[in-house]
């Protein structure tokens, strides 16, 4: 039986901590809309996005509605279209960004997913056709979500594709100029990429996945902060039950959500995320949960340790909530979604370099990250190098998504509005890696991908 | 389908007489009404029988909003499933 006590404590979470579930994404494969003929291929691409997502958005909104909860985004993912779009006799893969954004539209989501190549060891042609038009595919579509999975723990870095990956996202900021580069926005280059991530912009779905599957990315970062103010000043271990519980909680709701968005739209409930995703709005920010544990300005020493505690306390309070656990799973520390990370950054507290060690142990990358518009490509490619290095090291997924701002300069900001919100562009080091990354080639995979 | 009806903010005459006339006139069945007073502030919580209800849950919702600007209280309504969940593994 229920308590007045706990019905109240959810009422508090949804009306004054912005609980809500952050996104139900939907993951369509299109492994059958290969066509030599793209026009042919483009119209299968879009009628097979829009008959399994038709009633994606209504279903969405009416478990919404009877839950009481905000389910903030409802998205599409799909098949890296280089594996879809590579029989295909053409040389430019941006009508197949047309038909998914065309398709997003239709079906009344925000963001589709899955304009991807997966070039970790190597690239086909198709992945090459699909890298040179990621930049007009991303100025020419609003819905578009792209990604780039360049290194896996199994197979090294591929640092051609690294290098290729500078010059593509320094070409999109160039097309999305009018807009300070908000291409980039929708660009990831990962490194251990996962196949069921709910989360743009990374999203897509992977080649092991069901021909349709419903994924649930939660949120919370303001009911997790909420719950630590009641253990101010205590021990470590205090704060770690404190998080662990109050993840449960969330993941719960996420656990539902995802069940019953599944039931009603007859496909597979594939996983729960249990990543912590901020907003730019004030009391959903990660960045503050890391205050509240003691720091006085994210981003100042002590910050990897306390993210650390975070991103793992909310898995072992998540994985029990869950059947399956999945995604990325982690704290998420977007820059530019995160008003408390906005504003250390803005302050200069939060640093690059800081982030950097960030990533080591959180959910992620260099995640909406504004840079001056004249950092150079090599130094694009040299910072994805670093990030993929975190990733294949430690087996984890890592992810870069930098914003060369067009004619910026450190100090100024630059506005993406809505969840993507606003970021002050942050410096580079400017002694030149350029030599580093004109070797090409592949970093060998670590050791300790040789488990068998 | 079970639902929650919340109610909070300051205490004042007829909340509870508001809400149960809506949902009376809705076909909803009340099964259990727990209420507390502090300091002034008032908090109630209602578990109530939607399964031979004459609105919809939506429609319900938007009146019990209404009735809440009207005297000055914070009103939910929603699925018993969500607190279900949360509360108890």
């Amino acid at each position: 039986m229920l308590t007045n006590a706990e019905i109240m404590q959810t009422v508090d979470m949804l009306d004054h901590q912005k609980l809500d579930i952050r996104t139900i994404t939907m993951g369509v494969s299109l492994r059958d809309c290969a066509d030599p003929n793209p026009t042919r291929c483009a119209q299968k691409i879009y009628d097979k996005i829009c008959r399994c997502a038709e009633r994606l958005v209504p279903v969405g909104c009416a478990i919404e509605a009877e839950l009481g909860i905000p389910i903030v985004n409802k998205r599409i993912s799909v098949t890296p279209i280089a594996l879809v779009a590579e029989s295909c006799r053409t040389d430019s893969y941006v009508p197949f960004a047309q038909a998914m954004d065309q398709a997003a539209r239709v079906c009344g989501v925000n963001f589709i997913g899955g304009f991807s190549a997966l070039v970790h060891k190597g690239m086909t042609h198709g992945d090459e056709t699909l890298i040179e038009s990621i930049p007009e595919a991303l100025a020419v579509t609003n819905a578009v979500c792209s990604s780039v999975n360049v290194a896996t723990t199994r197979a090294g870095i591929n640092m051609d594709a690294v290098q290729r990956m500078g010059q593509i996202i320094k070409r999109t900021a160039e097309l999305t100029a009018d807009a300070d580069g908000i291409g980039c926005a929708k660009l990831v280059v990962f490194a251990n990429a996962v196949e069921d991530n709910p989360f743009m912009a990374g999203a897509f779905h992977g080649v092991g996945e069901p021909e349709s599957v419903i994924n649930v990315g939660v949120s919370g970062p303001g009911v997790v902060r909420h719950a630590l103010e009641a253990v101010r000043g205590r021990p470590f271990d205090e704060v770690a039950e404190t998080i662990k519980r109050t993840a449960f909680r969330i993941t719960r709701i996420g656990q539902l959500v995802a069940q019953e968005a599944a039931s009603r739209l007859g496909v597979p409930y594939g996983i729960v995320d249990l990543s912590l995703a901020p907003t730019p709005a004030v009391g959903d920010s990660v960045a503050r949960i890391l205050e509240e544990m003691g720091l006085e300005t994210c981003g100042t020493h002590g910050t990897t340790a306390a993210l650390a505690l975070l991103n793992d306390a909310v898995k072992k309070g998540g994985v029990m909530a869950s059947g399956h656990v999945g995604g990325l799973s982690g704290a998420f520390i977007p820059v530019s979604e995160d008003e408390g990370m906005i504003a250390a950054a803005r302050c200069g507290t939060l640093t690059l370099q800081k982030l950097e060690a960030m990533t080591c142990v959180c959910s992620v990358g260099l995640d909406m990250i504004a840079v001056p518009g004249d950092t150079s490509a090599e130094t694009i490619s040299a910072i994805i190098a670093d990030e993929a290095a975190i990733g294949v090291v430690n087996n984890k997924t890592t992810a870069v998504r930098l914003i060369p701002a067009p004619g910026k300069k450190t100090g100024d900001e630059v506005s993406f509005g809505g969840l993507l919100g606003t970021a002050p562009v942050m410096p580079v080091l400017t002694p030149s890696a350029a030599d580093f990354i004109a070797r090409g080639g592949r970093i060998p995979a670590p050791l300790h991908s040789l488990r068998n | 389908m079970r639902v929650i009806v919340t109610v909070y903010g300051l205490d004042r005459v007829g909340i509870i007489y508001g809400v149960c006339k809506l949902l009376a006139e809705a076909n909803v069945n009340i099964l259990d009404i727990s209420q507390t007073v502090m300091q002034e502030f008032f908090t109630m919580t209602m578990l109530a029988d939607m399964s031979g209800a004459t609105k919809e849950l939506v429609k319900l919702r938007e009146q019990l909003n209404e009735l809440g600007k009207e005297i000055g209280v914070t009103i939910r309504i929603q699925s018993e499933d969500i607190f279900t969940a949360m509360h108890t593994v």
